[in-house]
């Protein structure tokens, strides 16, 4: 999927991600932005406003808890549906997400990494970040497949 | 479909800040695409498409005047880009997955550029705006 450069330059990147902040971020503003994401987290609370998602204390730890795993994909680029499986089975089994929801978290990511990084979030850089985020959201709709 | 005034007021209000430099960003979006999603430069074999080529820059700044066009017509979208959307659909038949990817590299770019206002309510604004743009232009696209 990367080669040695494109994956040193992703994991260089991501190693300055404040992953707790990043997550918390990337997840808000999926369910402001596309709200009929908020079915999937009805137990969260209120979710009403974006004031309310970006206070939602459990949207911040959820937000960590997804980013973390990305992360240890991250390590695993070479076998994302191995590093993925358990995930997979969980989101498409038992939580019933439709895949295009991975893609939409995906690219919200990006752009969270682009806002962040600004000029050095490159062209090059974002298209080894949307290969990342294309192959994790394979890895979490295989079981659908 | 129509756009939210809390929507409306805010795609104006960043549409004004980046005054003349739209055609820059939305450049700089079309050059994120072809870089991003390498299958996007079908559509402009007859291009340049080398980094920084001003056949680009060229197209660029007519997606960024037909961006302005669309953020000051938002009550008749379909009308005010019927013309783009027969050249589009019927002449070019650009698939509308192509809108979708430019859409989002807008997206990385404003958020780039302007992180300080890109919150996550401007960039919900943003979603809805680019997607009536699509709809318009695209209607088959759902």
């Amino acid at each position: 999927m990367l080669s040695a450069e494109e994956k040193a330059a992703v994991t260089t990147l991501f190693g300055k991600v404040k992953v707790d902040e990043v997550g918390g971020e990337a997840l808000g503003r999926l369910l402001v932005v596309y709200p009929w994401t908020q079915r999937f987290f009805e137990s969260f609370g209120d979710l009403s406003t974006a004031d309310a998602v970006f206070g939602n204390p459990k949207v911040k730890a959820h937000g960590k808890k997804v980013l973390d795993s990305f992360c240890e994909g991250l390590k695993q680029l070479d076998d994302l549906k191995g590093a993925f499986a358990s995930l997979s089975e969980l989101h498409c089994d038992k939580l019933h997400v439709d895949p295009e929801n991975f893609k939409l978290l995906g690219n919200v990511l990006v752009v969270v990494l682009a806002r962040r990084f600004g000029s050095e979030f490159t062209p090059e850089l974002q298209a080894n970040f949307q290969k990342v985020v294309t192959g994790v959201a394979n890895a979490l709709a295989h079981r659908y497949h | 479909m129509v756009l939210a005034p809390a929507d409306r007021a805010a795609v104006l209000a960043l549409w004004r800040k980046l005054g003349t430099n739209v055609g820059i960003y939305t450049t700089e979006a079309l050059e994120r695409t072809f870089v991003a999603f390498p299958s996007s430069k079908a559509y402009f074999l007859h291009l340049n498409l080398s980094p920084g080529s001003a056949q680009v820059r060229a197209h660029g700044q007519k997606v960024a005047d037909a961006l302005t066009l669309a953020v000051n017509h938002l009550d008749d979208l379909p009308r005010t880009l019927s013309a783009l959307r027969e050249l589009h659909t019927h002449k070019l038949r650009v698939d509308p997955v192509f809108f979708k990817l430019l859409c989002h590299c807008q997206l990385v770019t404003l958020a780039r550029h302007y992180p300080g206002d890109f919150s996550p309510n401007m960039h919900a604004s943003l979603v809805k705006f680019l997607n009536h743009v699509i709809s318009a232009l695209a209607p088959s696209s759902g």
